[in-house]
């Protein structure tokens, strides 16, 4: 899309022109952030962080697979476990209710510290698994991430077993506290939007495109001059980034972490959730989780007032899960995409 | 410090391709048998062989895509025989595929233009390409060579058959290329289209040598100066392509269709 959009420099196209095209082309993100930003001015509390910016922190963990998974073809079951590192990483190096695990180092060391150290992780993990396809990353992913959430269930001096950690509070910094619900949650959001935009960039530039030719034949790109093996660890480096700094979010925000915030159920989720997304467009990753966590927080009511048992909420996501892999298997996006396409008569080839 | 001669017999006395003793096994099967063959710069030479006869193997032992499983590869010189295939494309080396191997939810601008950044700097770069960037006049430039322009930002999915036979061709001739491999380049194309493809052939650069696999002997006869004929995994006849042509054992053996 945007090889063509900036290859076709809009030949000559007044500026103003120019502007007013971005603009209508991205309406719909543009509107969205609006209403994200301007959130806070009529939300309360718990629908600031326990909604949406959970669904946004969760979403970029999500994005980091539908980046690897969308353009790479790389299913890797891996980036709730590396967003998990992070987060235990700041737990570990900063502060928490353990004195005596905790090091108390200040935020600016633990926390950019936390996120290099997952980085580093995730990038090995994809060193491991980027000589494999198909079934046979998934394998060695999910291998990596049953491996991590037993290491923290057993290890006591580091990982403080299956209690984990809890009161780990997000810094403060700029004279603010990024504790109170509207900083965190606009410190979500700056994230959130920055590794969305980041990942719609790069999709368009050499490392992205050359990603997606990866996907599509990674022989013929061998054929074609490219180290197809590098190409591979580079993007799970990249997602990596992404899915620590949304682990690190996820434990400010959630104020704890322990085993089970990365056990299998967690780690599929992050699978399901971008899935029913749909890996076709990086805005997927957050439609996905904002379904989920609704459903999350809201079906065990919902069920509890139709007189069924609330702990079926569960049910209700796999059929959702079932419903959109059978009828859209491109996601919820996919489904948008139909519709938007067969309003507009001929467009929507290659838009969103 | 070498000598000039030193230097000349290093690059194995100045062939572009030249492979030693290249023998390829698959398990058992013996796809190649001890082939030995030298390709001088900007040479352009037939291979020619019924199915089965090893031809698409000796471009895989030349590009790396299979390493030949004894034997030297050596490309203007240097031995590649263990080099990664991107090392070899990187080098000047290019071939084309005889089933398309196309990056199909890509655009076809999209694909070429993956070709020509892959054997550029800046593979791994975050940063988009600006329309005014050399490289996408080069991309222009080659897709209007194949004649492509009108589906130049159609997914390569979407196109016709013959389409991503030219596709294939314009992914082969990115950058600056030193010597290609055409592995039956005109398979599945139409009259037209050879002749196109003919006329591509023969205006490339006097410089850039190559290699064809054909069975259009129509093609392939009017493109090259040296025929390697093969079958059965070894090569059993080099020479002009007017002695090939009337050379009895291969009119038995090719044209006659005993494929035994």
């Amino acid at each position: 899309m945007a090889l063509t959009e900036t290859s076709t420099p809009s030949i000559a196209a007044p500026r103003g022109g120019a502007l007013s095209r971005w603009v209508s082309r991205h309406a719909a993100i543009l509107l969205l952030g609006l209403i994200l930003v301007l959130l806070p001015a009529v939300a309360n509390e718990f629908l600031l962080d326990q909604i949406v910016g959970w669904s946004l922190a969760l979403g970029m963990i999500a994005l980091s697979l539908m980046f690897l998974a969308g353009y790479g073809g790389m299913v890797s079951l891996a980036q709730m476990t590396i967003a998990g590192v992070a987060g235990y990483m700041v737990a570990v190096l900063g502060a928490s209710s353990l004195p005596t695990i905790s090091l108390f180092w200040p935020w600016w060391v633990a926390t950019p510290l936390a996120i290099a150290i997952a980085v580093v992780f995730g990038t090995l993990s994809g060193a491991l698994s980027a000589r494999t396809e198909g079934i046979y990353t998934i394998m060695i992913t999910l291998a990596i991430a049953a491996a991590f959430f037993y290491l923290t269930l057993q290890n006591w001096p580091i990982f403080n077993g299956f209690n984990g950690f809890t009161t780990i509070p997000a810094p403060h910094f700029w004279g603010v506290n990024w504790r109170a619900p509207v900083p965190l949650y606009y410190l979500i959001l700056f994230f959130a939007a920055s590794s969305y935009g980041a990942v719609v960039y790069i999709s368009r530039a050499p490392f992205g495109l050359a990603l997606q030719g990866v996907r599509d034949n990674p022989r013929r790109m061998e054929a074609i001059g490219y180290n197809v093996a590098a190409h591979r660890v580079a993007a799970h480096a990249f997602a990596a980034l992404i899915a620590a700094i949304g682990g690190v979010l996820l434990v400010w925000l959630n104020n704890q972490i322990s085993p089970f915030s990365i056990s299998f159920e967690r780690v599929i989720d992050v699978l399901v959730i971008a899935v029913v997304g749909g890996l076709g467009h990086p805005i997927g990753a957050f439609v996905g989780a904002i379904i989920y966590v609704i459903l999350r927080t809201f079906a065990l009511d919902a069920l509890l007032a139709v007189g069924l048992d609330g702990r079926r909420f569960q049910t209700i996501i796999g059929l959702g899960f079932l419903l959109i892999v059978l009828f859209s298997p491109d996601g919820v996006i996919g489904l948008w995409r139909r519709w938007s396409a067969r309003l507009r008569a001929n467009g929507g080839s290659r838009r969103l | 410090m070498s000598t000039i001669a030193e230097r000349m017999a290093a690059a194995g006395a100045g062939a572009a391709i030249e492979l030693r003793g290249v023998t390829r096994l698959f398990g058992a099967l013996a796809a190649l048998t001890d082939i030995t063959l030298s390709v001088r710069p900007g040479e352009r030479r037939a291979v020619l062989g019924s199915n089965g006869a090893g031809k698409t193997t000796l471009l895989n032992c030349v590009t790396g895509d299979f390493p030949p499983t004894s034997g030297t590869v050596r490309f203007f010189g240097e031995d590649v025989t263990i080099l990664p295939p991107h090392e070899r494309i990187r080098r000047g080396l290019r071939r084309t595929y005889q089933i398309s191997l196309l990056f199909q939810r890509l655009t076809v601008r999209e694909n070429v233009y993956l070709a020509c950044r892959g054997v550029s700097r800046g593979r791994f770069s975050f940063l988009r390409t600006r329309a005014g960037e050399a490289i996408m006049q080069s991309v222009a430039d080659l897709i209007a060579l194949v004649h492509l322009e009108n589906v130049a930002d159609r997914l390569v999915g979407e196109l016709a058959h013959g389409q991503q036979r030219q596709l294939e061709i314009a992914l082969a001739l990115a950058g600056a290329p030193r010597f290609i491999l055409f592995d039956e380049p005109a398979a599945g194309l139409s009259p037209t289209e050879r002749g196109d493809l003919v006329a591509i052939l023969t205006a490339l650069p006097s410089h850039i040598g190559y290699i064809i696999i054909e069975h259009d002997m129509d093609v392939a006869l009017r493109v090259v100066e040296s025929v390697t004929m093969m079958h059965n995994g070894r090569i059993f006849k080099e020479g002009a392509p007017a002695e090939i042509e009337t050379d009895p054992e291969v009119q038995r053996l090719y044209l006659g269709g005993g494929h035994g």
